[in-house]
């Protein structure tokens, strides 16, 4: 007890402390789960004004690609049986999407809006006149049925839209990554953005399922 | 010089005092910030991959909506069902939860509204357009498909 007077100030020994804390700061970055909120965009339609009739299709039947996915999960293409990866109907669709078969005015501009690599495509394969008029016409169609797995309905969904993205982004001298990857905020990004979506509408038609194979 | 050789006796220990401190502020910063998890899933949810993925701008605009098989199959059956929050929904009640989750937004940004879809990849899609049915009733129009990423093979 005479010795109290030597020790000195009485100090808590912390040197574990940053220990001690830095496990309970590992414990929580990896228990932490960082969402990943990523998906496929789509914007539904507007419900149906009940005093206004639907509107009447009035597209040419070679404008639209129509795609059919029944029950058992086998597809429809084009009124032709489709039996391959639902993933190879992107370049279908993107033959479609660039066909000038019969194009309007507004058509041509696209055309002369597109790269060189692009008009040699279409010159060489994009001229059938029995596919779309021109890309402001093309419609893609897709319609499941009750039973159809949700599986194989995102993989279509995802086929169509790889099909725009790599033409959007081939227009503009990207890749379909990276046209997605744009940033919509940044001023120069966002013009590319609007320069690659000018006069070609993504234009994809989901139809309500019927009530075939329901549960 | 001179002036430089006075300070040579002063000790070269680096206090590590405050250490602790700042690990603690990293600690309460990780645990104040971190949420868990939302929402125990009631449905199983093994999402679909896709290739074509976008990223939520904003996060505070999206509401989520999952579908599924139940995981609890002896007290809700096998057939797929809708959850919010933390409870099972029917599809008339979807409109009823857009509605509350809009409430929520400023007036603003109520139409911007994003339902991200979390949906089991084995569910059929009846189940899935009658919930879209109900979005496109309560104008609630972006929709948001959670799915994985795939790497396609070239």
């Amino acid at each position: 007890m005479g010795r109290g007077r030597d020790r000195g100030a009485t100090e808590v020994n912390a040197g574990s402390m940053a220990d001690i804390a830095f496990l309970l700061l590992i414990f929580f970055l990896v228990t932490t789960t960082i969402a990943n909120d990523k998906g496929i965009a789509m914007l539904l339609p507007p419900k149906p004004d009940p005093n206004v009739p639907p509107p009447e299709v009035t597209k040419n039947d070679k404008n639209i690609f129509k795609i059919l996915a029944n029950s058992q999960d086998r597809l429809l293409v084009e009124d032709e049986p489709w039996e391959d990866d639902p993933a190879l109907l992107k370049d279908e669709i993107k033959k479609f999407i660039l066909n000038f078969g019969n194009p309007s005015p507004e058509g041509l501009d696209v055309y002369n809006s597109l790269p060189p690599s692009m008009k040699q495509f279409i010159n060489v394969a994009g001229k059938r006149p029995d596919s779309s008029d021109d890309p402001t016409e093309a419609v893609v169609s897709f319609k499941a049925q009750r039973g159809t797995s949700y599986e194989l309905y995102i993989q279509i969904l995802d086929a169509i839209n790889a099909a725009y993205n790599e033409v959007y982004g081939e227009r503009i001298g990207l890749t379909a990554e990276e046209f997605l990857a744009l940033d919509k905020k940044d001023e120069v990004q966002n013009d590319l953005y609007k320069r690659a979506r000018q006069l070609i509408p993504r234009a994809i038609s989901i139809a309500e399922p019927d009530k075939g194979g329901s549960n | 010089m001179s002036k430089f050789k006075k300070k040579t006796s002063t000790s070269q220990d680096i206090p590590t005092a405050a250490l602790p401190d700042i690990i603690f502020m990293l600690l309460f910063f990780f645990m104040v910030t971190t949420v868990l998890r939302e929402t125990d899933f009631l449905v199983t949810q093994q999402l679909p991959k896709a290739d074509q993925l976008t990223k939520i701008e904003k996060k505070s605009l999206v509401s989520y909506i999952y579908i599924g098989k139940p995981k609890n199959t002896a007290l809700f059956g096998s057939e797929s069902k809708i959850q919010t929050n933390d409870v099972f929904v029917e599809v008339k009640d979807i409109i009823k939860f857009i509605n509350t989750e809009k409430d929520k937004l400023s007036e603003v940004e109520r139409d911007q509204i994003t339902m991200a879809m979390k949906v089991d990849q084995e569910t059929e899609m009846g189940i899935v357009s009658d919930v879209q049915q109900e979005l496109r009733e309560a104008n609630a129009r972006k929709v948001l498909y959670s799915s994985r990423k795939v790497v396609l093979p070239k």
